[in-house]
């Protein structure tokens, strides 16, 4: 039995006015990568904010690496590329290189400044997502998809044990999105990185992930793709509230 | 001024103050500016002037030797940067409301104590728009030990700072206290612009804190070269302001602002200039 990165039990979630989240009982294994689709407005962004404890968890446990979530001190075991990490300032000026080590800041800690060692693995992240060539380039310079390898780059810095990436491939092209692919599988298979990947590319995704949930306030499905990909279009429809062509999906 | 420098004690402390905040206004102005704050430095000058008004009305009225204007200036500083701290986090989807209303107040109380004081002197004068001849000894040395916090102070939390102001979420995600910086930094703030009126006047402050910001973001590669352009382009418009005001017999606020928008001209057309070459080579 596989360690358990995160686990979620009977956790309800409401804004002010709207439930986001109604019982929700889910699990992530060492290993794992989870393809987390639905509808838009269906609860993915909001379950990864508990999970980071940016929104604070109202109903349910949530435990971390075994840990109750008030209790867990471990962040830098959690990587996250946000929804929104592309609509940063881009005339803000910071360099790849700079931008990278700001994944290091909370782990080398207050009154530290960055060794030797951690310049390495700076290097060594922009590496790993293929940017080196353009390591003190602006970030406002580089395209969609660059900008995008260099947030993952930023979390990976760390040596996350898990990573969560919250729609990472909007607004970039099929190419870069296949090569984006690679990149996560290659993480999740020679590094032993976790993934969370939340993404309307089903399609594509089905080749790659090990698991697939489907959120839409409740959870609708957890299994394995292909599962998913034989659901019935009435299944897919009765989930997203709309048909849905998964196989034929390929942008 | 160069062979006055030496004979005048005034035209010293003048030098090296203005030496000190060419460094230290545009170092944290390049945090402001990144930050989209750069309106908040107006208003915290804004509130300064009250407490400056406020320190010339006591002088005025009692004799109490150790509350100046600069330093009761400082205290409305540092009083308003947590007014707007606390402003900014009640209305947390407007946050930009916080600056009129502590501009507008400070203004407000501005107007009240200088009244109070029987109106306009030259002190009043010297503080709004700078002067070369202010700044007494005792004025350089808490300028300097201001100094000497604000970079102390940027160098321990450098990378903290620079995180969230480019992420705030990310940063927090990693386990940063957004509170704590964000609280440290607008003190930074209110001490700067305190230490900064000597010299440029408080209608005039911010323009030394965003200007050579605005001039090095065009041209520098990554935050800390902005920060370094940003510095030298400071530290050229202090000693050109400062020695043509002495010359011109006008406040130095003017002749040092207008040197930072000469120099953000020069930078913008040399951008241009670079940028059409390099598609000119591009074509051939
Ligand atoms: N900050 C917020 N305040 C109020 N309601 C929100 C907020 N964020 C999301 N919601 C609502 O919660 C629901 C789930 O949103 P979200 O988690 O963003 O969905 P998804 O990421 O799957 O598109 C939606 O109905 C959305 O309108
Ligand atoms: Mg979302």
């Amino acid at each position: 039995m596989s360690e358990s990165l995160v686990s979620m039990k009977n956790v309800s979630y409401s804004y002010e006015t709207t439930k986001a989240l109604i019982d929700i009982n889910f699990e992530i294994k060492k290993g794992a990568f989870i393809g987390l689709v639905g509808p838009n407005g269906g609860g993915k962004t909001t379950l990864i904010k508990l999970l980071l404890g940016l929104a604070k968890n109202q109903k349910g446990s949530i435990e971390l690496f075994g840990t109750k979530i008030n209790k867990f001190k471990d962040w830098n075991k959690i990587g996250f590329v946000s929804q929104k990490a592309n609509s940063f300032n881009k005339g803000f000026p910071a360099t790849v290189y700079e931008v990278v080590s700001m994944g290091l800041t909370a782990k080398v800690g207050y009154f530290k400044f960055l060794s030797k060692a951690d310049r390495r693995q700076i290097e060594t992240a922009v590496n790993q997502v293929g940017m080196l060539d353009y390591l003190h380039q602006n970030i406002g310079d580089l395209s969609g998809g660059q900008q995008q390898r260099v947030f993952i780059a930023r979390s990976l810095v760390s040596n996350p044990e898990l990573l969560i990436l919250d729609e990472p491939t909007v607004g970039v092209d099929t190419e870069n999105v296949r090569k984006f692919y690679d990149l996560l599988h290659n993480l999740n298979e020679k590094q032993n990185i976790s993934l969370l990947l939340v993404t309307h590319d089903t399609g594509t995704m089905t080749h790659h992930a090990t698991d697939i949930v489907c959120l839409n306030k409740t959870l609708h499905f957890h299994g394995k793709p292909t599962e998913f990909t034989n659901l019935s279009d009435r299944e897919l429809s009765n989930i997203y509230g709309h048909p849905l062509n998964v196989v034929t999906h390929n942008h | 001024m160069i062979e006055n420098l030496f004979e005048y004690e005034f035209l010293r402390n003048t030098f090296f103050t203005g030496l000190l905040v060419g460094i230290i206004a545009p170092l944290l102005g390049t945090f402001i500016v990144v930050r989209r704050l750069s309106l908040i430095a107006d208003a915290l000058s804004h509130v300064t002037l009250a407490g400056i008004a406020f320190g010339l009305l006591l002088e005025k009225k009692y004799t109490i030797g150790f509350l100046t204007p600069f330093y009761t200036g400082m205290g409305f500083s540092v009083i308003g940067s947590i007014f707007i701290e606390k402003l900014r986090s009640v209305y947390k989807a407007y946050q930009e409301l916080a600056i009129p209303i502590i501009l507008s107040g400070g203004v407000g109380l501005s107007v009240i104590f200088i009244s109070l004081a029987n109106g306009f002197n030259t002190d009043l004068y010297n503080y709004l728009f700078g002067s070369v001849s202010a700044v007494s000894r005792n004025d350089l040395y808490s300028i300097l030990a201001i100094s000497i916090v604000v970079i102390v102070i940027l160098t321990l939390f450098y990378k903290e700072l620079f995180t969230l102001s480019f992420d705030e979420e990310h940063a927090v995600v990693t386990g940063i206290h957004a509170k704590r910086i964000h609280f440290l930094f607008i003190l930074l703030t209110a001490l700067v612009i305190a230490a900064s009126i000597r010299i440029v006047g408080v209608l005039l402050v911010s323009a030394l804190m965003t200007l050579p910001v605005a001039a090095s973001i065009r041209i520098a590669k990554g935050f800390k070269q902005t920060i370094i352009l940003s510095i030298i382009f400071g530290e050229i418009s202090v000693i050109i302001g400062l020695v043509s005001g002495y010359y011109l017999e006008i406040p130095p606020g003017g002749t040092i602002v207008l040197t930072s928008i000469l120099i953000l001209l020069l930078v913008i057309a040399f951008k241009r200039l670079h940028v059409s070459y390099a598609e000119k080579k591009v074509i051939q």
